[in-house]
């Protein structure tokens, strides 16, 4: 049940999701098949391929000035789609249009465990365009944004998984972007980082730049968020106001569970 | 309106479409600091854990070049090369930064994996800063070999012959990195390809002439071995040093004509079939 793209012609579109589909590729031992396998190499004959279908035709537009939650039941394809919406994974069919490169910001991912905090900031600040005087000058309020204190020069490796989440997340969001797809990088964080990191998405949220927030915190979406859109089973669910979303959302997972 | 004609009337693009090769290069060419600042972080955390630091940068080369002088300069008695030393310092210490280019820059995308996923910026940046991190150490190799070179030759050979370097191993720089965006690119599609890497780097170091010389063995012009090894430009590059640097080595003018045409045909190659990927890498599979 793909809805329908509403298209509303005084607004600026930022992102366009086309009917969406991603499949992932899976031999039966577990392992993404290859294409040679695919194309009938030896292999093919033993091996089993299965198909993950894991997003099934979704498609919505964002408009400028949204910040958007994203909400789901584990594995419901939330991950995939922001992925797709990044750049990262292709779609196998659809397409995504997008007024800039999306960033995704997800937990996981590591930088260079062997460096310092300060390090890695000035290495990831380059990476994503900062020049070389404007990023040394900024080290200090992203290492003071991260909570780090006396850990910024302690290898990376060293860090706590809290920790090395706020960092990731701290320099990510120095810049501007005008994109940025935060996948749960929050959940780990204690209580006073979040409240931080909603206020700088807040922010960047009023400098035009527009959010998408994957969490299963309803509180983080509500307090962040102008718009929810309800992923389940790699079909839209519902898309609209946050309260209304999360409601009819708080109803199935209810449900479900008492079930 | 179609839905794909509505969003590119309002200036969106299509995600994960690739930027054209001028528009990639160029912002490469912008990140350039970010590819240096790596690779000097990278040599720092190599070597970070061992008490000697960045002297092994000098001293892994130096014990690997005086074990093969003692092994080789034994077993190949009468037969080994003129003035033995100066000729296996360079071939070691050349044949290294080729090494390291290679090793390194085949495994320079899924070893940063995590960058990779991360941060968007042009993936060209990881084998280049590759290439920048080799430069680095072999820097300090050549201090090494002028200051053997004069222990053994005196100090009458040194000449403006040896600025000749400075071409040499510019070529070699376009040539190392472009061979690593070839093997960074296959690399991650056959991962496998990793096992044969140190196999690669054996069979190049002995048909490179690095410890023996093939003039002495193919003597005979009309030898075919002889002749496929003269299409290696590796032993190319260190034959031209040698040139420039042993004494009693001679530069042959024709290769550099073929380094400089496997450089840049290499190069070239290797950042087309790079960028042709661009999109694909950093995909969890």
């Amino acid at each position: 049940m793909a809805a329908k793209t509403k298209v509303s012609p005084e607004r600026k579109p930022v992102v366009v999701v086309d009917n969406a589909h991603i499949v992932y590729k899976v031999l039966a031992s577990g392992k993404r098949a290859t294409r040679g396998v695919l194309g009938g190499g030896l292999l093919s004959k033993k091996m089993e391929v299965r198909e993950v279908h894991a997003i099934k035709g979704v498609s919505f537009t964002i408009y400028e000035g949204e910040s958007v939650g994203i909400i789901g039941s584990n594995g419901s394809g939330k991950s995939s789609l922001m992925r797709s919406l990044a750049g990262l994974t292709p779609l196998s069919q659809g397409a995504i249009y997008a007024f800039a490169r999306p960033t995704l910001l997800g937990v996981g991912a590591v930088l260079l465990p062997d460096l310092s905090g300060e390090k890695n900031i000035l290495l990831g600040g380059l990476a994503m365009g900062f020049d070389k005087q404007d990023i040394y000058s900024r080290v200090d309020s992203i290492s003071a944004f991260a909570g780090l204190q006396e850990f910024v020069r302690y290898p990376m490796r060293t860090y706590s998984s809290g920790m090395s989440a706020r960092l990731r997340f701290a320099i990510a969001a120095a810049k501007d972007h005008d994109i940025l797809i935060i996948d749960e990088a929050l959940a780990v964080g204690d209580q006073e980082f979040r409240n931080r990191a909603e206020a700088r998405m807040r922010e960047l949220h009023q400098n035009a730049g527009t959010v998408f927030l994957v969490s299963h915190s309803m509180k983080s979406i509500l307090d962040t968020c102008t718009r929810v859109i309800w992923i389940e089973k790699g079909e839209l669910r519902m898309d609209g106001e946050p309260k209304k979303v999360i409601n009819a959302y708080n109803k199935f997972v209810g449900t479900t569970t008492i079930d | 309106m179609s839905i794909e004609e509505y969003a590119l009337s309002h200036g969106l693009k299509k995600v994960g479409a690739r930027p054209s090769l001028f528009k990639y290069v160029r912002e490469a060419i912008s990140r350039i600091d970010f590819a240096y600042t790596l690779a000097s972080y990278g040599n720092e955390a190599t070597n970070a854990k061992s008490r000697l630091g960045s002297w092994w940068n000098i001293l892994l080369p130096t014990i690997q070049a005086s074990t093969y002088g003692l092994i080789f300069g034994l077993i190949l008695g009468s037969s080994k090369p003129d003035n033995f030393l100066p000729f296996l310092f360079t071939g070691v210490f050349l044949f290294g930064f080729f090494q390291g280019s290679f090793t390194n820059g085949a495994s320079s995308i899924v070893n940063r994996s995590g960058l990779v996923r991360s941060l968007s910026f042009p993936r060209v940046l990881l084998p280049l800063s590759v290439i920048i991190s080799q430069t680095i150490a072999l820097l300090p190799q050549l201090l090494v070999l002028a200051v053997l070179l004069v222990i053994v030759q005196g100090f009458g050979s040194i000449s403006v012959g040896w600025l000749m370097m400075v071409p040499l191993l510019s070529l070699m720089f376009i040539f190392n990195f472009g061979l690593a965006m070839v093997m960074a690119r296959i690399t991650v599609h056959v991962q496998d390809l990793n096992k044969l890497v140190p196999f690669v780097n054996r069979v190049l170091f002995y048909v490179s002439g690095v410890f023996f010389s093939l003039d002495k063995i193919f003597s005979d012009p009309d030898n075919i071995w002889g002749k496929l090894i003269q299409f290696n430009p590796i032993y190319d590059f260190l034959s031209l040093a040698r040139g420039y640097l042993v004494n009693g080595y001679s530069v042959r003018p024709e290769e550099w004509i073929s380094i400089v045409v496997w450089s840049f045909g290499i190069a070239v190659l290797g950042l087309v079939f790079f960028w042709s990927a661009e999109e694909r890498y950093g995909r969890e599979d």
